[in-house]
């Protein structure tokens, strides 16, 4: 049995999150993935920004920063580049980092640092009661979208791949081992990587829009996934309200802070 | 032409602007890393930086907006590295958010604001003192923070390197509060050599790991900080929280910390306190300037003295915390004291604060982009002596 207590502030718990929440999915994958590289907990630095999903960095026992809201990338690059040894790794939600951090999301993945954004994505804005957020999808209702929510939503994997990270992949909390494999392929990637976890938000997401408590939603999440490999071979209507799992984007390119280490050797006095 | 040789001419001798010398100080005080976003007038700090900082093995970052910059810096921060960011008031107000969070978190920092009119866009390119109490309460909440308003060039680079200094001894953001004035006038500058000058470092755990807390109520009131990633593993939020570094909402473990985090500034701040004092026997007006509105005081002050006027001169080159005890000694000295300041009197409610009564407080305020000129004050003077 996998000791997750080796990893965890045991005299934090209980945990804060609701029941049937997927967020202690994604936190055990997390947990095992770096058990499994096998990094020393005191070169790694987990930065949160504000949400549900950002309280994740007070219960673990590594170097922690909970940030302001959706400025955890900012902080972690701050850390990062002081210190490129350790290894960053952020954890964050939809709305903390594609709306009010939306900015930073996509110039650190154009930057190529060499952080991990684990990002929770339940579609809602939980912690302050089940505000819309950039994916809540269109249609869906939310404390602030009382007939539906009228907008577009985000696809914040394509987001990421856009603006340049050189590792996305997308999971679910019903799939907890290939969550396990995305994260360990992120934080092993030298570069900014980005795993997107689909976790279902019973309390305020849930409720609102009938979908059933956690256990519900988990399955409704297996129904409506499909591998990034049955994908390809799908129409785009096919795969409409599908959530396509698995390693989107893996790809080498420059990484900023081996990029400014070159910089610092050719010019330094 | 004559070949002699000028003593005063030697490697330290520079022609500089403020902005230069505050990127100068910065490197000598320790930088390590900067981060920023450009702006009118304080670009030249991070252009001076982007190349100076790799030569030394520093890093500089240009980063995506004002607020990514600051938090960026407490990130560097929080691993032992000396920081730094620069801006101008937009920017200003955009780091404010962040600026809290290095308050309450207690990370060491610097923050440069080359005072520009506003509000919003306002004058870009015209000198203000305007951010002067956004300086001491821009983000929310009851919180400690220490500005410095140097007046010349020379004092640009002393005052940086005493803002690290300040910062890295008391956990707290110092801001550096200079105007469009001092950041761009050229000045030749005889620079301190390196090794006269004093330079503090955060104060490191002297306990294990196991027994540290990174928010010990300490009798300094000052708790010592460890880095990241050397084997403390310690916890840092914005929220409230005890020793430990963890939230709580407990009121008793809240008062515990908020009273010694809004306390141990002011129960520092004659250390933290300096004014250049110009006093004159049996003066009965004072005038009190800060930052470039000091220079043209103090030539107001020579000219009103060759007119016969009895005037006592301070200027603070600290403005938070507010030297109160020099300008109540200066309101016990004087019948009415003069503040020029290129704002509609911000300062002014302070001194009028410490005055306390003993001294009616004359105003001269200009926020069109133009500097107060001395003959403004020496008229001043001259009515008011």
């Amino acid at each position: 049995m996998f000791d997750y207590m080796k990893y965890m502030r045991q005299d934090k718990l209980p945990l804060i999150w609701c029941a049937g929440c997927g967020d202690g999915i994604v936190l055990k994958s997390m947990l095992r993935a770096i058990d499994k590289i096998g990094l020393d907990q005191n070169e790694v630095c987990m930065v949160s920004g504000i949400g549900c999903s950002s309280r994740l960095t007070g219960y673990v026992d590594f170097n922690t920063l909970h940030t302001t809201h959706g400025r955890a990338i900012p902080f972690a690059t701050g850390v990062k580049m002081a210190k490129p040894e350790l290894t960053v790794i952020v954890v964050t939600g939809d709305g903390d980092a594609t709306a009010i951090g939306g900015n930073h999301y996509i110039h650190a993945a154009r930057r190529n640092i060499d952080i991990t954004v684990i990002l929770f994505n339940n579609n809602i804005y939980g912690m302050t009661g089940g505000q819309v957020s950039p994916t809540t999808p269109i249609g869906k209702k939310a404390s602030t979208a009382p007939f539906g929510n009228p907008e577009n939503s985000f696809n914040i994997s394509g987001l990421a791949e856009a603006a340049g990270a050189s590792f996305v992949a997308r999971g679910t909390v019903h799939d907890a081992i290939p969550l396990e494999k995305y994260i360990e392929k992120a934080i092993r990637k030298k570069g900014f990587s980005v795993v997107e976890v689909m976790t279902p938000c019973p309390t305020a997401y849930g409720r609102r829009n009938k979908l059933g408590n956690g256990a519900a939603m988990i399955k409704q999440l297996k129904e409506d996934t499909v591998p990034l490999s049955r994908a390809q071979k799908m129409s785009d209507e096919e795969l409409q309200d599908k959530i396509i799992t698995g390693v989107l984007v893996d790809v080498e390119r420059p990484e900023y802070t081996d990029n400014y280490q070159k910089l610092i050797e050719r010019f330094k006095g | 032409m004559s070949k002699e040789p000028r003593p005063d001419v030697g490697k330290n001798v520079r022609v500089m602007t403020g902005n230069e010398a505050c990127a100068e100080g910065a490197l000598v005080a320790g930088l390590y890393f900067y981060a920023g976003y450009p702006i009118t007038p304080s670009s030249e700090i991070a252009e001076v930086l982007s190349e100076r900082l790799p030569q030394i093995g520093g890093k500089f970052m240009q980063m995506e907006d004002e607020i990514s910059a600051m938090g960026a810096i407490i990130g560097a921060s929080l691993t032992g590295a000396k920081a730094m960011t620069a801006t101008s008031g937009p920017g200003f107000s955009l780091k404010q958010e962040n600026l809290g969070y290095a308050s309450i978190a207690e990370v060491p920092c610097v923050v440069v604001n080359v005072m520009r009119g506003g509000p919003s866009t306002g004058l870009p390119t015209l000198p203000a003192q305007g951010d002067v109490m956004q300086a001491r309460w821009g983000t929310h909440g009851d919180h400690p923070i220490i500005a410095v308003a140097p007046t010349s060039v020379l004092e640009v680079f002393m005052l940086t390197i005493r803002a690290f200094n300040l910062a890295e001894r008391y956990r707290v953001p110092v801001i550096l509060l200079m105007d469009e004035i001092i950041g761009h006038t050229s000045e030749k500058v005889i620079l301190p050599d390196a090794a006269t000058i004093e330079i503090w470092n955060r104060q490191a755990p002297t306990v294990g790991p196991d027994e540290y807390l990174p928010y010990k109520i300490t009798e300094s009131g000052v708790p010592p900080m460890a880095k990241f990633g050397e084997g403390y593993r310690f916890h840092v939020t914005g929220l409230v929280h005890d020793e430990t570094g963890f939230p709580t909402n407990n009121s008793v473990q809240i008062n515990k910390f908020l009273g010694r985090l809004n306390s141990k500034i002011d129960r520092h701040a004659d250390e933290i306190i300096t004014v250049t004092s110009d006093l004159q026997e049996n003066a009965t007006v004072g005038v009190f300037a800060y930052g470039s509105t000091a220079r043209s005081a103090k030539r107001a002050v020579m000219l009103a003295r060759q007119e016969g006027a009895r005037v006592d001169f301070i200027n603070p080159t600290v403005l938070w915390p507010f030297p109160e005890k020099q300008v109540s000694s200066l309101a016990e000295r004087v019948s009415k004291i003069i503040v020029p300041e290129m704002n509609l009197g911000q300062m002014a409610h302070e001194v009028e604060w410490a005055a306390r009564g003993r001294a009616d407080i004359v105003k001269i305020n200009r926020i069109d982009g133009e500097p107060i000129k001395p003959d403004d004050i020496v008229k001043a003077i001259v009515e008011n002596a």
